[in-house]
């Protein structure tokens, strides 16, 4: 099954030096771990909140707004799409993953017929 | 059809109902198809057995009669001819009656686990819990947990939905997941067990059906893990619990405490069975919070009477329990063990260091606590003051009608 893996974080946390140096060694870890058994097909770490642009179609319009699609405390970060057996797995993988020590890992299976 | 047949039918109804299903989840991966399945074979069980009598194995041949009529279902509709190939590989053709159950593996551990997957909100663990294992329909389910029929049979709707598109396993989980999954599982059954423990004092005979239906699937779930010791634990706690039933409450609906309880009425076939399984649970040396409760609630029930009570033991039981599972509540009922066992003085200090703590302000048995502490101890004018304030936070009438009486006790000129 497809997983979308969309990674959380409040993008104003003040982590402690200690918990900022283990998140380069823990992503290394993870990554070499999910491209190394072929779960991850693709990621990435997106830029924060103030380089996003909202974009809606109302009443034959095109309204752009500065910003996310939602204010909330924390945002999206970053993506990945894995393949995993059933969603034990991907809650493994989630779990892993360095921003689910101070974040949040939304996992949504991808919608199939 | 004779009162005999119906009787087999119904008894098979409980026993068997959740193997049923679970089997027929196995094999069809379809959830709804093997509740579908499950009823018409219980229903073609009350058209048949009265004709050619109660099988030898009435799990069997159920489980046999729902894999024909999922097999028939299958076939017509060919949009499933994938899923038919890989049933029709999974089950022997089989004649229902004398079809032997070895070759039928019991799923009803891998169902129990992915009902009470985390993944799913509690309210519907709890539900599907009973749906699919206990046979409960959802009407019942729904007057259970006083909710409208609707909004249960959505929540059921939308839980089965999840675990299909979202991928949750059918199967045991894997050793490193299995103490966190196995906890998940016996917490859904001793709430299950609560909701029914808490409702003995109405009249809502389904909501005490609860009960039964919990500790039915406990005794099932621990002989599939006969390994983990917390799963008699949990058995032996909701027997040693739903023995003094009878007892817990007087004609009027009052709640009687345990000292006051006619030991008479406690049934002592669950207490016999609830030592059994704590004994055996003990015997694995691997003590956990279930048991230690149990063993708490065996400290109570073998007791002769209430002066007999080994309160030492029962401290200590609390003791152990406050350094597996650290709670304030824990804490306050080791306070009144010790009272009991050492004196109300001894009590009074821990009831002190939780009150300082400022853990439970706002929990009506912590100064309905220090109340009966203080009257013991003659402190009269303080053990009213403490009965008020715990009156005060009273959320029941049961619970202010019994703080009034002690009340009025206290304030009785002497």
């Amino acid at each position: 099954m497809k997983y979308l893996l969309l990674i959380c974080s409040d993008e104003n946390i003040e982590l402690t030096p200690e918990e900022q140096a283990e998140i380069g060694p823990t992503m290394d870890a993870w990554l070499k771990d999910v491209d190394g058994r072929g779960v991850r097909l693709i990621g990435n770490q997106l830029r924060p909140v103030s380089d996003a642009t909202t974009v809606r179609m109302r009443g034959g319009d095109v309204l752009v707004a500065d910003g996310p699609f939602a204010e909330t405390k924390e945002q999206i970060a970053g993506f990945d799409i894995i393949e995993c057996a059933d969603l034990d797995e991907a809650i493994d993988v989630a779990s892993r993953h360095a921003v689910a020590r101070f974040g949040s890992i939304e996992v949504r299976p991808f919608w199939t017929e | 059809m004779t009162a005999d047949v119906g009787e087999a039918v119904t008894e098979a109804f409980r026993e068997e109902w959740g193997r049923v299903v679970a089997a027929l989840i196995g094999m069809t991966g379809d959830w709804d198809l093997a509740e579908e399945c499950a009823q018409e074979a219980f229903a073609s069980a009350l058209k048949t057995w009265p004709r050619d009598g109660v099988p030898r194995r009435p799990g069997a041949w159920l489980t046999t009669a729902a894999r024909n009529r999922a097999l028939d279902r299958l076939r017509r509709s060919a949009a499933e001819s994938a899923k038919l190939r890989e049933v029709a590989a999974l089950a022997p053709a089989g004649d229902p009656g004398r079809g032997d159950d070895s070759g039928i593996r019991d799923d009803r551990l891998r169902l129990m686990f992915t009902c009470c997957h985390p993944a799913l909100p509690l309210e519907a663990r709890v539900a599907l819990t009973l749906r699919t294992l206990a046979g409960l329909t959802t009407a019942e389910i729904a007057r259970a947990f006083l909710v409208p029929e609707p909004t249960m049979a959505k929540r059921l709707v939308r839980a089965k939905n999840k675990i299909r598109h979202a991928g949750i396993p059918y199967r045991v989980p894997p050793s490193h997941l299995l103490p966190e999954r196995v906890g998940g599982v016996l917490a859904v059954l001793y709430l299950l067990f609560n909701e029914g423990y808490a409702a003995s004092a109405g009249a809502d005979l389904v909501r005490q059906g609860l009960c039964a239906e919990a500790i039915r699937l406990a005794r099932a779930l621990a002989g599939l893990m006969p390994d983990e010791p917390e799963a008699l634990g949990l058995l032996a706690l909701m027997l040693l619990h739903d023995s003094r039933r009878a007892a817990r409450v007087d004609v009027a609906g009052d709640l009687v405490t345990l000292e006051d309880q006619d030991r008479s009425r406690w049934d002592r076939a669950e207490i016999d069975e609830g030592a059994r399984a704590l004994d055996a649970a003990l015997r694995r040396s691997h003590p956990g919070p279930y048991q230690l409760q149990a063993a708490i609630a065996a400290c109570h029930v073998t007791a002769p009477d209430a002066a007999a009570t080994n309160w030492a033991e029962i401290a200590l039981l609390y003791r152990q329990l406050g350094q597996l599972a650290p709670s304030p509540v824990i804490e306050l009922n080791r306070a009144v063990a010790v009272a009991m066992a050492q004196g109300p003085l001894a009590g009074l200090e821990l009831v002190a260091a939780i009150e300082d703590s400022g853990a439970l302000s706002g929990y009506y048995l912590l100064p309905a606590t220090r109340a009966d502490l203080l009257r013991r101890l003659g402190r009269r004018t303080e053990a009213a003051a403490s009965y008020r304030a715990a009156r005060d936070l009273a959320a029941t009438d049961a619970e202010r009608r019994y703080l009034d009486r002690r009340l009025a006790e206290t304030e009785a000129p002497t």
